[in-house]
């Protein structure tokens, strides 16, 4: 998530230092490999599913398969500034949607989508597990509770201004 | 070993580290030898003390004085009040929101309604010990019960004899009775089985798994070696969500921990019993807190639900015998086991034994983590321990059992908490997740609400969860868009019954509680929404039409230019404005423009 400061060369020798490790280990090893490469690329794209597919002795379509099931897996590249609104139940019952529905109104995209540009992309999750301070908000890594609408425009500017 | 005079124990849960209370800890690093304390006072980073809406929670001993929504700002002032004065900072010693210490005359963490009424065993360690350091477990009695196992060689039918005599049911939601899974899984003869642990909280609004992982990791993993050493097993994962990134590296710091110790690993004390202890990351998949999907995903694959019989005490992971039990349930055992079967259950009610904790949330006043003994009733929790509804709004229900749960309504607020009553009014236990609900919760949302929920989850293999999810949602949208039938309502019915006996997993059988509930216990509301096309909370915007008060209009004309649509007509300082219903986009512009609060919902 967020900003990757690595160049293409440097992610693909991370990739194959990573694979090199779960070599020939087959489908147990799949949802780490998947993780870590993941967290080199922030997110999936085809030319690293093959690689994938390859060190695990493994089909495409049975990578493919694993990550299309679990949502924390993606397909498409995340915006440098990740916007996630909390949708578990506790802080939809205190407004979350309200709050997602301006951040979609100011971003200028709905949620699960990326900007033109790529600098900005918005999801919603399932709990983060700060129900104490519902409704939450994450901006990259960054967690902002007890939220109201009025809030969010200062928050989403201090976000634009560091660009 | 240094003395100290007082401890300074600082909550590093998820949800106070979110409102920095590493920095606070960074603070009193630095500024305790300024004043020249660091040798006397010791500061301790926890785990959760459960009152997460008024966190930065930080507690100071001996007095056991407690601070509420510290900023790392206020940290001198304790400093060179509390500790170095002896006085206390009663600013912060006040809740913000309810009565509790402040109301009582008494500072105690002790006196505080939030926690008088509860009976802490599973979090018993969750801000008390600094949960990085596996000595202060070990001092608090940790990993006594597995050394006395494992030392005296003791017969591993009589450990499940115990437990069984205990009473204690699965606390992941099913309820089934734990010493007899043990038992089944004791029972089948193969070299290889396994102990696993569901961590995979997805019940959105439960929060208890995470807490005890970051605050006491160590009791999880004394429980699964002494399920090992019962079943036969030498191999244990821990299957952990990815979105909890601070439980996964407490669990395993304790991991190596209780390796560098020798209580993990070969020969465990000198015993000749060798177990081990892996994490395994899940990926966002609410299915895979169901038994058999989650040992698909501990294989590498899908985590799609396979048919039971034959059950993982038979053929689980990998083929092989497995047991699987919640966090919260192997919380208890190490209690059980040091105290005696009959110690714990003489607490609780007839068929449910011991504790259950709760994360309360929602519309109440004391947001965070309560653990009571079961029989508390649901308007002790909620009022007593919740300090009740925020804004003195009226209660209307509270959620237990998430999307697979159901309401229990203000008519049954008396309800002892079990595992039975919550069935018999149509809820149930469910990870424990109580999300409590006002005035302004439109029931039909919410059931909308968990069923968007269960559609984007459900695994997609057996098609009356994967139709009827979709299906049900699409009806209770027509029917909070003002478009639904009398005969939809009987539909939703139908398709409940369907689901509740054709669906694989238990993901599909109970998808449709959060329907029936709400249909049982607030058909009215149903009804006002399709008949009278009215929703009484204004949550549902089909159903809401902006309106604007003639006699509080100041004629500013505000509203008319935030309108995207232009749908509001006036003339500047001359009429009143109004808003055109059959123009309106309903996106309430006008009601955040306006200073006068003259737009209104009606």
């Amino acid at each position: 998530m967020g900003k990757t400061k690595m160049t293409p060369e440097e992610m693909s020798a991370k990739l194959d230092a990573v694979l090199a490790t779960h070599k020939g280990e087959g489908q147990k090893a799949l949802m780490s490999t998947l993780q870590q490469a993941q967290g080199i690329y922030g997110y999936l794209p085809l030319p690293v599913q093959k690689k994938v597919a390859e060190a695990l002795d493994l089909s495409v379509a049975e990578v493919y398969g694993v990550i299309s099931f679990y949502s924390f897996f993606s397909l498409k590249p995340k915006g440098e500034t990740v916007f996630t609104v909390c949708l578990g139940t506790a802080c939809y019952v205190k407004g979350a949607q309200a709050l997602l529905e301006k951040i979609e109104e100011s971003i200028g995209v709905s949620s699960g989508d990326v900007t033109k540009d790529g600098k900005y992309s918005i999801s919603a999750c399932r709990c983060v597990g700060a129900c104490g301070l519902a409704p939450v908000i994450l901006v990259n890594e960054d967690v902002y509770g007890r939220l109201t609408p009025e809030e969010l425009p200062a928050i989403i500017a201090k976000y634009k201004e560091a660009d | 070993m240094d003395l100290f005079r007082a401890h300074v124990l600082v909550c590093c849960g998820t949800g106070c580290t979110s409102s920095s209370s590493p920095r606070i800890m960074e603070q009193f690093d630095q500024l305790l030898p300024q004043f020249g304390l660091d040798k006397e006072i010791k500061v301790v980073k926890t785990g959760c003390f459960g009152l997460c809406a008024e966190g930065p929670v930080v507690v100071i001993y001996p007095e056991g004085v407690m601070y509420y929504r510290v900023s790392p700002d206020d940290v001198k002032e304790i400093i060179s009040e509390h500790l170095l004065k002896g006085r206390y900072v009663h600013r912060l010693m006040t809740m913000a929101v309810a009565s509790g210490s402040a109301a009582s005359g008494s500072f105690a963490a002790e006196d505080n309604s939030f926690f008088s009424k509860q009976l802490r065993i599973a979090l018993r360690n969750c801000g008390v010990i600094n949960p990085e350091k596996i000595e202060e477990y070990i001092a608090h009695d940790g990993y006594a019960a597995l050394g006395s196992i494992l030392t005296e060689k003791r017969d591993p039918f009589e450990i499940i004899q115990a437990i069984k005599a205990s009473g204690l049911r699965g606390r992941g939601g099913g309820g089934f009775p734990t010493g007899n899974k043990w038992e089944f899984a004791a029972k089948v003869q193969n070299d290889t089985k396994y102990v696993c642990c569901n961590a995979d909280e997805g019940d959105p609004g439960a929060f208890m798994d995470r807490s005890i992982l970051e605050g006491d990791p160590h009791s999880v993993i004394e429980a699964m070696t002494i399920a090992g050493y019962c079943i036969g097993a030498h191999q244990g994962y821990v299957y952990v969500r990815a979105e909890y990134p601070i439980a996964v590296e407490r669990l395993q710091i304790a991991i190596n921990q209780a390796r560098e110790y020798g209580l993990l690993g070969e020969n465990i004390f000198d015993s000749g019993f060798d177990f081990d202890l892996d994490i395994r990351l899940g990926a966002g998949a609410f299915v895979c807190g169901e038994e058999t999907a989650l040992m698909r995903s501990i294989e590498g694959k899908r985590g799609n639900p396979t048919p039971r019989p034959p059950f993982p005490a038979v053929k689980g992971l990998f083929g092989k015998p497995t047991i699987l039990n919640n966090v919260e349930t192997y919380a208890n055992i190490p209690v059980i086991l040091r105290k005696g079967a009959d110690w714990f259950a003489s607490i609780g009610t007839e068929k449910s034994k011991g504790t259950k904790v709760f994360a309360l949330g929602g519309k109440v006043n004391n947001v965070g983590l309560v653990e009571i003994p079961m029989g508390t009733t649901v308007r002790e929790i909620v009022f007593d321990i919740g300090g009740g509804i925020p804004k003195n709004k009226a209660f209307k229900a509270v959620q237990t059992g998430g999307p697979s749960g159901g309401c229990i309504p203000a008519s049954l607020l008396d309800t002892p908490i079990d595992y039975d009553n919550l069935i018999a009014v149509g809820s149930m236990m469910g990870s424990g997740g109580m999300i409590v609900m006002d005035e302004d919760t439109c029931m039909v949302d919410i059931a909308k609400f968990f069923l968007e929920f269960t559609v984007d989850e459900s695994c997609g293999k057996c098609s009356p969860c994967r139709i009827g999810t979709k299906r049900m949602y699409e009806i209770l949208s027509k029917i909070t868009d003002g478009t639904g039938t009398m005969d939809d309502i009987k539909a939703l019915e139908e398709v409940a019954l369907a689901l509740k006996n054709g669906s694989l997993c238990a993901l599909g059988q109970t998808a449709a509680n959060p329907i029936l509930s709400t249909l049982h216990h607030f058909r009215d509301e149903y009804i006002e929404h399709v008949v009278d096309k009215k929703c009484r909370c204004h949550v549902c915007k089909g159903l809401t039409q902006y309106y604007i008060e003639p006699d509080l209009c100041k004629k500013c004309s505000l509203c008319a230019k935030k309108c995207p649509v232009g749908c509001i007509s006036g003339v500047v300082g001359k009429e009143t404005y109004v808003i055109n219903p059959d123009a309106c986009i309903k996106c309430g512009a006008c009601m955040d423009a306006c200073k006068f609060k003259a737009v209104v919902k009606k």
